[in-house]
């Protein structure tokens, strides 16, 4: 059985073929090939300058805001009676949610790059958002793909996206959500890719671009580990990290920097998307077992049918709506360093109404998923074990599904 | 060593000193039988035909060829009805060379070993894989090779040269050189002129392989690349197939049409 290496980062425990074990890999045309050895060369190339890397941490610094805050949820601990739950308020980060890292990191790349146009893929809003503020802030123009579905039911960070000047490109093949933007912009980018950057909006696609945004969003464990050392004293012996698990870009930011623990003290909850209850299209590959299969350029477990075709996903959190996930992921499920499970819809609403009851906080749904499975575990477990939950979106662009499905938003 | 198909298809034109004319159609567009009526027609000016087994997250294809394969799909097409199809066309048409066109991952589901004694059990004699590039095709292409199957090998504007003599080296006896920086059916960004040029750098790697243009070639276009080996259609007629439908008419009366003038524009 393949196992996690304790002396390498994990998003450079890849084979010469890119493939985290049976995971990864470049299933990519022809005509990809060169932008994307190009890409990698110069990554490696950048993460070990240390100029990059002072540039990186300034905008990370005084533009993103760093650290964003961890704190303790006292009311919702004291009504759920169990666990203590904590949080790291990553929404406080510029734009509202982790994707800023990714964007930002994108964009200096592309610079270096000499590339004038920078195009992504975005579901939930939240990677095109970012991705067109930090292409307006270092001067690049910008093209977001987005599925016609998600544009309705993300309005408020459409409009963001436009008043940061960029294109928002309408996809209305298939389900018309994140699976078909991603497809979508990777063919822009096959037809423009010597003038164009292009940035994936999570910790999927070609290896490089898992990669990439597996170590743009590490900053968020970065920040972690200093402020639960700074709050405990040391790492507590019994830590439970939980998030949501879409593509997986938040999740994997936020476990990075445990990864060398014992599980049996730093253990990984992700949360999937089950869908609506009792739904078959759950979005939910490695909670229901899902084979793997080959989807945007790398192996990953993956919803589809028998012959190969992608299964359409149903999720109310538009930013988990994928039938994919990381290969980061697939590959921290078999070495049973992480655990999967799911919240359907009903289940992430009910942890939202909970959390915004008591606490002055206003999770997206996405993270409500991942704050689901605090609430369901919190009360079984004792007191001195510490639940984190990564609050990584801000529920502003879900106020017109929440307003529908609640009757109301706070 | 027996020639394949492909190879004798090849000499035949070169015989006739003209381009082979290869078609690009899904199978299952619109329908099983509809698809089969249109490959049996077509094949009497075609050379070789390209059948494509759609997938619905195709990452290289055009609009057009987008639309066919989500319409093929939607009718209920599967990989089994695909090598019906073939296994059919080819009790008719027995001399012409089928190539098989798609995404890695329907052979992957399949199982490769499987995917490809189907293959040749219904007479497939080529294959295009497009997200399995070179050298990650390696293992695979060799496989074909044991079932006598080519292993069509792409190569792009972007190849770099030292990349083009180890894919040369390494590919069968038919290449497939992209035109453009394009999905499927996207307009040519350079001139043919142009586009020959990056044409005859590889042919000059090796001459004996035979190399064919595809993306963006259309009836408008054709006739500029007489000099090449073969020409690929691909997405005019899945155009032509979904405005046939559009306009109610037969698509197979019209693509046969289309296909007979493209020959004529090559002889």
């Amino acid at each position: 059985m393949i196992k996690i290496k304790k002396d390498k980062l994990l998003i450079d425990q890849h084979d010469k073929n890119g493939f985290w074990g049976k995971f990864g890999g470049n299933f990519i045309p022809e005509t990809l090939k060169k932008p994307v050895e190009d890409l990698t060369i110069l990554f490696e190339k950048l993460r070990k300058d240390k100029k990059f890397i002072k540039e990186r941490d300034y905008y990370f610094q005084n533009w993103v805001g760093a650290p964003t805050p961890f704190v303790k949820l006292e009311n919702l601990t004291d009504h759920l009676g169990g666990a203590q739950i904590w949080t790291k308020i990553v929404s406080e980060a510029k734009g509202g949610a982790h994707k800023i890292y990714n964007a930002t990191v994108h964009c200096l790349i592309a610079k270096r790059a000499g590339k004038k146009y920078i195009v992504g893929d975005t579901g939930a809003g939240y990677a095109g958002k970012m991705l067109s503020m930090a292409a307006k802030k270092f001067g690049l123009k910008c093209k977001i793909f987005m599925g016609a579905k998600d544009i309705k039911r993300q309005k408020p960070n459409c409009d963001a996206i436009r008043a940061n000047g960029a294109e928002i490109i309408p996809v209305y093949t298939g389900s018309q959500t994140l699976v078909d933007a991603v497809s979508e912009c990777m063919r822009y980018w096959v037809s423009n890719c010597l003038t164009t950057a292009m940035c994936v909006g999570s910790t999927v696609g070609p290896n490089i671009f898992v990669k990439i945004c597996g170590w743009s969003t590490s900053q968020i464990s970065r920040e972690l580990m200093l402020q639960i050392k700074e709050e405990f004293g040391e790492v507590p012996k019994k830590l439970k990290l939980i998030n949501c698990v879409g593509g997986g870009s938040s999740s994997f930011g936020f476990w990075n920097e445990f990864m060398h623990y014992n599980k049996k003290q730093v253990e990984f909850i992700g949360v999937e998307a089950g869908g609506p209850k009792k739904s078959k299209r759950h979005a939910a590959p490695l909670t229901y077992g899902s084979k793997i299969g080959i989807l945007h350029g790398a192996a990953q477990y993956v919803n589809q049918n028998r012959d190969g075709q992608i299964e359409e996903t149903e999720s109310i959190s538009a930013g988990l709506d994928y039938p994919g996930v990381s290969p980061l992921h697939c590959f921290l499920k078999d070495t049973n360093r992480a655990r999967y499970t799911a919240a359907s819809d009903e289940e992430a609403l009910n942890a939202y109404q909970l959390v915004t009851g008591f606490e002055n906080l206003n999770p997206s749904l996405e993270p409500s998923h991942a704050f689901a499975e605090a609430i369901k575990i919190a009360p079984k477990l004792s007191r001195d074990i510490i639940i984190c939950v990564n609050s990584c979106g801000d529920a502003i662009k879900d106020r017109d599904i929440l307003k529908q499905r609640l009757g109301k938003y706070k | 060593m027996i020639s394949s198909q492909i190879s004798l298809a090849f000499k035949k034109c070169k015989k006739e000193k003209r381009p082979a004319l290869l078609t690009y159609t899904v199978a299952g567009d619109n329908t099983k039988k509809k698809s089969l009526e249109i490959l049996n027609s077509i094949s009497n000016h075609a050379d070789i035909c390209e059948i494509g087994f759609p997938h619905n997250t195709p990452i290289a294809d055009g609009g057009q060829i987008q639309t066919s394969s989500y319409r093929a799909i939607k009718n209920g097409i599967k990989m089994q009805h695909v090598f019906e199809i073939v296994k059919m066309f080819k009790k008719n048409k027995n001399q012409k060379p089928v190539i098989l066109m798609g995404y890695f991952n329907m052979i992957f589901q399949y199982g490769e070993n499987k995917f490809l004694k189907k293959c040749k059990n219904v007479g497939v004699d080529g294959l295009i894989v497009v997200d399995l590039p070179w050298p990650d095709n390696k293992t695979f292409s060799k496989k074909c090779k044991k079932f006598s199957i080519t292993f069509v090998q792409l190569l792009s504007p972007t190849t770099s040269i030292s990349r083009m003599k180890k894919i040369v080296r390494d590919s069968h006896d038919m290449m497939y050189f992209i035109s453009t920086l394009s999905t499927t059916g996207g307009k040519l960004k350079a001139l043919p002129k142009e586009i020959l040029k990056n044409y005859n750098k590889i042919k000059k790697i090796d001459k004996s392989k035979n190399l064919v243009i595809g993306f963006g070639i259309t009836s408008k276009n054709i006739s500029a690349f007489k000099t090449a080996d073969g020409c690929v259609v691909g997405s005019e007629i899945c155009n032509k197939i979904s405005l046939s439908l559009k306009k109610k008419q037969n698509p197979v009366i019209n693509v046969s049409n289309m296909v007979k003038k493209l020959k004529k524009k090559i002889i």
